[in-house]
């Protein structure tokens, strides 16, 4: 589902004297549907910035990463586009919206967007949110004024609400209590069964070791950091 | 899938002064792109161009009309430009008074653009600009005021209303956010996103305020002394930027 070939990465900062810092080199990973794998390594390794190329949020600078056939490192914006509405989801750590819009719509706009009636999508995003238990007379207010955790969790209703052949997840258990935890790694483990492929970033070992089928270090991949 | 717009070698020359150099791109139906650089970029001056509101030295703009042919439009009359500003495309100022008929009432510069391709019956046009009006969330009760009585925020929601009722398949938009307060640009924001979606428009959006462009355009150009030095998806070109210039531009940008 996922195949990333001898892809590389740097950064030039034109602005602080052209300094040109290459931080990723010959990178390879296979992912197969069904299957999550864990992206481990240092603080500054390169695991975000490897999740972010192959969400096309990063340019590569060489190298492949096709995704259910699309080519990220040379696809057009809308060919991305269509790729992160129809295949590709992405749960980061931050939730970013437009103000104003209420948590249900949030949740259910990924829904809206492949086609889903309302009424179906509103369904499923009440039922992500009351798993992870927001409570329900905050559907209707903007996540904006929220704490972060409770952000944190409408992110996570809003990225598991479309079952996503393949998902990129940037620590989705951090700073989770018990019970929100243990909704969240049900849900990747749902997607896994469902045959997502999945890459996760997973600081909370146990959680990893629970969802996780194998781990690839990047720091085998950053130039100068190589064990 | 077929471009709406397929823009050739697009060139513009003040004098000896370059305006805007060798622009190509293609726009896809329901694509929002944005154009971001400073004053003097010659963003505008290239919105112009597009738009038919000035004529460029060199180039093509090519439209899909609605048989599916494509046309340049630089080069067709000017009654037949004039047509497709009145239908196919809208243009929303950032000063809507330069947009809007500031002597006629709100419901009549809505009602104003649907006569102007017909539209006849006063009911039925009365009825559309209400509806309309209500889009924008502007008050039933406000139809027979003028615009002169509304604040700017309100005036800039109407030019849209005024610019969307005609069912158009390109919006231009200069800066449409430019000169309001933040608050009122959220709201408009959230607006013009949601008709972008629900009417599956595409548009062109010049601003130089990078927070407008991220949550509206899908891919962004970005310019500088005439010349396009970056394009990419919004979020990339943001978050990565490759060029000098943008990085300057996007580490420019005072956190709140």
């Amino acid at each position: 589902m996922i195949e990333i070939k001898n892809l590389s990465k740097t950064f030039t900062l034109h602005n602080q004297g052209g300094v040109v810092i290459p931080v990723m080199d010959a990178a390879e990973l296979s992912v197969a549907r069904g299957e999550c794998v864990a992206l481990t390594g240092a603080s500054g390794a390169g695991k975000s910035t490897l999740m972010r190329m192959i969400y096309g949020n990063y340019l590569a600078a060489g190298g492949s990463i096709i995704v259910d056939g699309v080519d990220v490192v040379t696809a057009e914006p809308r060919e991305i586009l269509a790729l992160r509405r129809d295949v590709l989801g992405y749960v980061s750590q931050f939730l970013r919206v437009v103000p104003r819009v209420p948590t249900l719509d949030v949740v259910a706009e990924p829904l809206l967007a492949v086609g889903v009636e309302t009424e179906a999508a509103r369904d499923r995003a009440r039922n992500l949110l009351a798993r992870l238990n927001i409570p329900e007379r905050l559907w209707s207010l903007s996540p904006t004024s929220f704490s972060g955790g409770e952000q944190q969790r409408v992110n996570i209703a809003r990225g598991f609400a479309h079952t996503y052949p393949a998902m990129l997840l940037d620590e989705p258990t951090a700073s989770l209590d018990a019970a929100n935890r243990e909704t969240v790694l049900s849900l990747i483990e749902e997607a896994k069964a469902r045959g997502s492929a999945i890459i996760g970033i997973f600081h909370d070992e146990a959680a990893r070791d629970r969802v996780c089928d194998r781990e690839i270090d990047v720091s085998v991949f950053t130039p100068g950091m190589a064990a | 899938m077929t471009p709406l717009l397929k823009v050739e070698n697009i060139s513009k020359f003040y004098g000896r002064r370059i305006g805007c150099k060798d622009v190509n791109f293609d726009l896809y139906p329901g694509e929002v792109m944005g154009i971001v650089g400073e004053s003097g970029s010659g963003k505008s001056t290239l919105l112009n161009c597009l738009a038919g509101h000035l004529d460029p030295d060199t180039g093509e703009v090519l439209f899909e009309m609605r048989d599916g042919a494509l046309r340049d439009t630089v080069t067709m009359s000017e009654p037949e430009r004039r047509m497709l500003s009145r239908t196919d495309w809208a243009f929303v100022h950032q000063h809507a008074r330069d947009g809007l008929r500031m002597n006629v009432s709100a419901g009549g510069n809505v009602g104003e653009r649907l006569m102007a391709v017909g539209a006849r019956h006063y009911g039925n046009i009365r009825e559309e600009a209400v509806d309309w009006l209500g889009r924008v969330e502007i008050s039933e009760t406000r139809v027979d005021d003028r615009p002169t009585q509304f604040s700017g925020g309100m005036q800039q929601r109407l030019q849209i209303a005024r610019n969307l009722v005609t069912g158009p398949r390109l919006v231009f938009m200069d800066e449409p956010t430019g000169g309001l307060d933040v608050s009122v640009q959220a709201r408009l924001l959230d607006l013009l996103r949601g008709l972008v979606r629900e009417m599956g428009l595409s548009a062109i959006i010049v601003t130089h305020d990078l927070a407008v462009v991220r949550l509206l355009a899908d891919r962004l150009m970005v310019m500088k002394d005439g010349y396009v030095v970056e394009t990419g998806l919004t979020d990339q070109v943001l978050d990565d930027p490759q060029h000098a210039y943008t990085q300057l531009l996007v580490s420019s940008v005072l956190q709140v």
